[in-house]
C-alpha cells in the first residue's frame, strides 16, 4: 500500500464545518476514529487549572442516552473504546473497534460530545480519582519535573506554564457548574475535525459520521466558542533557570532541561527535527544516549524530544540518573548542546539522521492508529493532503548550516530551565 | 515441517527453530530471535544476570561494533530493541521489508560474536543499576518485588527479572560472558519473522545467515519446583509516598492445563481484558466485578488483573490502587466480598460472551502490526507452540460458566495466596 496521499485519504466537509477524512485499510476487521475539538486549557483561568482536562474527563461519565453503566457495558461487550481528553489547545477523541461496532462507538462518542449529563455522583469519583492521581504525581520523580520545567520555561500567565491535570487545591475547588458551564461554552462543532481509518468504505464512514454529528448546531443562545487572545509572548532564556523538587526516599533523580521550541507550523521546525533527531533520538537516542548512557554509564535514559504543536511547545533533554551523578550529567548535557550549537554536523551524520526520519515512515504508517494521527496532523496544521508524500524531499533539502542555525536559535549551553526531582542531595 | 501458502515452521540443522509468516498489509517486516533463557535460569549470586547479557548484546562485535548496529538499523528507517522476562531473552528489529536482511546479519553475528569487551561491562554496570534504581522509585515494584519473593521461596521466578542490587553489583564480565556462552546458541533459540515478504524467499535468507552458526551444548535444566503453598502469606512494604497499593497474587495454572482458559475468563469477568496486556491492551474495564466493587465505590481509583503465561506455574495477580482517604484493609475487605461471590454463583452467559468479544477485538488490532504478531507467535512458542495463539479464541469459547465457577473454587482460596501492602509513610 502506498503513502497515503490525495489519492486515497477523502476529505469533506458538513454543513456545520466538521472536516472528515477517511482512508481505508481492509487488512485487519479493525476502524480507528480519531479527532479533535477547538476547546482546551487554554480556555480555563488560571484558577480553575485542570478544568478543561475534568470536563473532558467527565463526558463519558453520562449522557442523555445512556448512563456511565450503561456506556461501559456496551462498549466492553463489543471489546471498543471511546476516549476523550483535554488538551492544551483542543479537545482529543478517539475510537477503536472492530468494523461492525463502529455504529455504536460513535453512538456512544456523539452521546458524550453532544449531550452530556455531567451526574453529581461520577464528578465526585472523578474527582477522587484526579487527586489520587495527584498524590502519586507529588511522589514521582519525572512528573515532578516535567511540572517544575514548565514553571520555569514559561511566563506564569503562560498556559504552557500550567499543569494539564491541574493541582489538588484548584481540582477541590472546582464545582459541577464549572464544569458544566465550561462545556457550554466552548463545545461545538465548529473547527471540529474527525479522521476515520479502517475496514470501511469510505462513503460509509462519511455517511456514519454524518449520521451522530450532521445535526450538531452552533448554538444559537450560547457564545458556543471561546474568544482566544493571543497566547502571551514567550521570551527567550536568557539564563540559567534551575529548581529542584526534593522528595525523600527515592533512589533515581530526573532531570530536564531545556526551552521554549518551535510551533509545529513555524518555517524552522523541520530543522529542529533534524537537529534533535541528531542530539536525542538517532540509534539509542542520538549523541546524548551515546555520550550520556553509553560512555559514561551515567543513566538509564538520556534523548530529547521537540514537541510542536500549535504554540512554542517545549524542546527539552530528558535524563534519569543516580542522583551522585546528577551534576556531571547536566554537565555533559550542555557540552553536547554546545557542541551542536557551535559545530556543524558532519555530512554523513546528517544522512544518517535524514535516512531514519525518511525511512521510519512506513512503521509511523503501520497501524489504523499511525495513519489516522498523521491525517490529524496534516489538517490541524494545513500542511496539504500531499505532505506525506513530500515529506522525504523536505527533509533530504535541509543543510548541516540550517540545522546548526535552528539549534543556535533555539538552544544554548548557557541559558536554560532546568529541573530535577529526586531525593535531597547527601 | 509446517507449511501452508504463507506460513512456514522448519527447525534447521544445527537446531534453529524457524517460524515465519506473511502479512501484506504495511511494506514492513519484522524479525525476532528468542533465546530460552531469562531470570529463570538464574539463581542467587547471579541474579539480573540474563537481563545484563541483552545489555551486553548492544556493546558490539567484531563485524559490528558498538552502535554500528543500531546506527544501520536507524538509517534504514528500522526500530531495534531487545527485552528479558522470566522464560525469554529476545532481539528484534522491524524495517521497511526491502531492507530486512540487515536485521538477520547482526543476530547471526551477535548469536555468538559479542565481544563483552571489560571496559563495555563496566560502564554498563552503572546503567544497569540507573535502571533498578528508577524501578525502586516507583512504589508498585516496591511492592511487587516483595510480594513476589514471599510467593516464590524456591522457584526463580520469586526475583524481578532486574535482579537483586547486590548481585548488580558484584557480577563479574566472566560471569556474563559464561551465561551468554551456555545459553546462546542456535539449539536454545527461535528466529521469527513475519512481514510484507514470500515466506520461502525469507526461508532461504534465514538459512543463508543463521544455519552456519554450529549447535551449542546441552542446556542446563531449571530443576527447581516450588512446592505447594500451605497458607496465605502477607507482606507489608512501607516507604515513601503518599498513596497505598494492594496486591494479591494466587498460585495459578500453567497454559499446558484446561483450567488456564476458565482462569482467563473469570480474570476477565473480574477486571476485564486488562489482563490480557500483551496483546496490546488499550481496554477499559469499568464494566468488570472489581471496578464495580472497588472503584465505583470510591475506594479505590483502578484495579487491574494479570494472567501471564508463562513455562513453570505462575500466579494470577490482582491490583489496586487505594484511593486517597481509604485504606487496603477497606479495599482488601470489598474484594474478599466479591471473589466470595464469583465463588459461589457462576459468572453470568453475558459475561462470559463479553470476554470472548474482547479477545477476538484484540486479535483483530495486534494483527495490525508486523511486530505485534511476531511477538506474540515467538513468544507462544517459548511456552507452548504458535497453535497456542491460533487456537486462543477456540480455546476460550469452549469455557463454561461452570468451568469459570469450578477454577474460581480452586484457585482463589484464601489458603493460595499471597497478600501484599504498600503503606505510605505520609498518609
Amino acid at each position: 500500500m502506498s503513502i497515503p496521499g490525495p489519492q486515497d485519504i477523502a476529505r469533506h466537509k458538513l454543513d456545520n464545518g466538521i472536516v472528515v477524512l477517511a482512508r481505508e485499510n481492509h487488512s485487519s476487521p479493525s476502524v480507528v476514529v480519531s479527532g479533535y475539538l477547538r476547546v482546551g486549557a487554554c480556555d480555563e483561568q488560571p484558577e480553575q487549572a485542570g478544568l478543561a482536562a475534568f470536563t473532558a474527563n467527565a463526558l463519558m461519565r453520562g449522557s442523555t442516552q445512556r448512563t456511565f453503566e450503561q456506556i461501559y457495558e456496551e462498549l466492553e461487550s463489543a471489546g471498543a473504546s471511546v476516549d476523550v481528553s483535554g488538551g492544551t489547545h483542543t479537545t482529543g477523541f478517539g475510537t477503536k473497534s472492530l468494523a461492525e461496532d463502529l455504529p455504536l462507538a460513535l453512538d456512544i462518542l456523539a452521546g458524550a460530545l453532544r449531550q452530556p449529563t455531567f451526574p453529581p455522583g461520577e464528578i465526585e469519583k472523578l474527582r477522587g480519582e484526579i487527586l489520587t492521581d495527584l498524590e502519586e504525581r507529588a511522589h514521582d520523580t519525572g512528573r515532578m519535573a516535567s511540572l517544575t520545567f514548565h514553571e520555569l520555561a514559561y511566563p506564569p500567565e503562560h498556559p504552557y506554564a500550567r499543569s494539564l491535570a491541574g493541582y489538588t487545591k484548584t481540582i477541590s475547588s472546582l464545582s459541577r457548574d464549572d464544569l458544566v458551564g465550561f462545556y457550554a461554552g466552548g463545545y461545538g462543532p465548529q473547527g471540529m475535525v474527525i479522521v476515520v481509518v479502517g475496514a470501511v468504505e469510505t462513503a460509509d464512514a462519511l455517511t456514519q459520521i454524518e449520521d451522530v454529528f450532521g445535526d450538531w448546531k452552533v448554538g444559537a443562545r450560547l457564545p458556543r466558542s471561546y474568544e482566544r487572545a493571543p497566547l502571551p509572548e514567550v521570551p527567550r532564556i536568557t539564563e540559567i533557570r534551575k529548581r529542584t523538587v526534593s522528595i525523600p526516599g527515592k533512589t533515581q533523580s530526573d532531570i530536564i532541561l531545556g526551552y521554549p521550541g518551535p510551533a509545529r507550523a513555524a518555517p524552522d521546525f523541520l530543522d529542529a527535527v533534524v537537529c534533535n533527531t541528531i542530539l536525542g533520538v538517532f540509534g539509542l537516542m542520538g549523541r546524548l544516549g551515546e555520550n550520556v548512557r553509553d560512555k559514561q554509564g551515567l543513566a538509564y535514559y538520556s534523548l530529547s524530544r521537540v514537541d510542536g504543536g500549535p504554540g512554542p511547545g517545549p524542546w527539552r533533554v530528558i535524563a534519569g540518573v543516580n542522583p551522585a551523578n546528577v551534576e556531571q550529567a547536566i554537565t555533559s548535557i550542555c557540552a553536547e548542546i554546545r557542541r551542536i550549537c557551535e559545530q556543524p554536523v558532519g555530512e554523513k551524520e546528517l544522512a544518517d539522521n535524514k535516512a531514519f526520519i525518511t525511512g521510519s515512515l512506513p512503521l509511523r504508517l503501520e497501524t489504523n492508529e499511525g495513519v489516522a494521527q498523521a491525517i490529524l496532523n496534516l489538517e490541524h496544521y494545513n500542511l496539504g493532503l500531499d505532505y506525506l508524500q513530500r515529506y522525504a524531499g523536505l527533509i533530504n533539502a535541509i543543510t548541516a548550516e540550517q540545522v546548526q542555525a535552528v539549534a543556535q536559535r533555539w538552544l544554548d549551553h548557557e541559558a536554560y530551565a532546568l529541573a530535577v526531582a529526586g531525593p535531597p542531595a547527601a | 515441517m509446517k507449511n501452508n501458502n504463507d506460513f512456514l515452521k522448519t527447525r534447521l540443522d544445527n537446531g534453529l527453530m524457524v517460524l515465519i509468516k506473511e502479512a501484506h498489509a504495511a511494506p514492513v517486516a519484522s524479525f525476532w530471535v528468542w533465546y530460552r533463557v531469562g531470570s529463570r535460569n538464574e539463581h542467587l549470586g547471579i541474579t539480573g544476570i540474563s537481563h545484563w547479557v541483552e545489555h551486553m548484546l548492544f556493546k558490539g562485535t567484531t563485524a559490528f561494533p558498538k552502535g554500528v548496529a543500531e546506527k544501520a538499523i536507524a538509517r534504514e528507517g528500522g526500530v531495534f530493541n531487545g527485552m528479558t522476562w522470566y522464560d525469554f531473552t529476545t532481539y528484534f528489529a522491524t524495517l521497511p521489508t526491502d531492507r530486512i536482511e540487515l536485521a538477520l546479519r547482526i543476530e547471526a553475528d551477535r548469536m555468538v560474536n559479542s565481544l563483552f569487551d571489560p571496559d563495555e561491562t563496566a560502564a554498563e554496570r552503572s546503567v544497569i543499576i540507573s535502571e533498578r534504581q528508577g524501578a525502586e522509585n516507583d512504589p508498585k515494584f516496591l511492592l511487587n518485588e516483595e510480594l513476589m519473593a514471599a510467593a516464590f521461596r524456591v522457584h526463580p521466578y520469586g526475583t524481578d527479572t532486574v535482579g537483586h542490587m547486590c548481585d548488580l553489583e558484584t557480577m563479574t564480565r566472566d560471569q556474563l560472558y559464561a551465561h551468554y556462552r551456555t545459553y546462546y546458541a542456535p539449539n536454545n533459540a527461535l528466529a521469527v519473522a513475519v512481514g510484507d515478504f514470500d515466506a520461502h524467499e525469507m526461508l532461504r535468507m534465514v538459512e543463508q545467515h543463521l544455519s552456519v552458526t554450529p549447535g551449542g551444548q546441552d542446556i542446563p535444566p531449571v530443576t527447581a519446583v516450588e512446592p505447594p503453598q500451605k497458607g496465605e502469606r502477607r507482606v507489608t512494604v512501607e516507604g515513601e509516598g503518599n498513596v497505598a497499593y494492594l496486591q494479591i497474587v494466587f498460585r495459578a495454572p500453567t497454559v499446558h492445563e484446561p483450567d488456564f482458559f476458565a482462569l482467563t475468563a473469570l480474570d476477565a469477568a473480574l477486571t476485564g481484558a486488562s489482563g490480557m496486556t500483551f496483546f496490546g491492551g488499550g481496554l477499559t474495564n469499568k464494566s468488570s466485578r472489581l471496578y464495580k466493587a472497588l472503584v465505583a465505590t470510591e475506594l479505590a481509583t483502578d484495579v487491574s488483573g494479570s494472567l501471564v503465561p508463562t513455562v513453570d506455574p505462575f500466579v494470577y495477580g490482582l491490583s489496586a490502587i487505594v484511593r486517597a482517604g481509604h485504606t487496603p484493609d477497606e479495599v482488601e475487605e470489598a474484594l474478599e466480598a466479591e471473589l466470595a461471590r464469583v465463588v459461589a454463583e457462576p459468572i453470568t452467559p453475558e459475561e462470559l460472551g463479553k470476554a470472548i468479544k474482547q479477545a477476538k477485538a484484540q486479535f483483530a488490532y495486534s494483527s495490525e502490526s508486523v511486530t505485534a504478531q511476531a511477538l506474540w507467535m515467538g513468544f507462544s512458542e517459548i511456552f507452548a507452540d504458535y497453535t497456542w495463539f491460533e487456537n486462543y479464541i477456540a480455546n476460550l469459547s469452549s469455557v463454561t460458566i461452570e468451568d469459570v465457577q469450578r477454577v474460581a473454587q480452586k484457585y482463589l482460596t484464601r489458603s493460595n495466596r499471597t497478600v501484599g501492602r504498600y503503606v505510605p509513610n505520609e498518609q
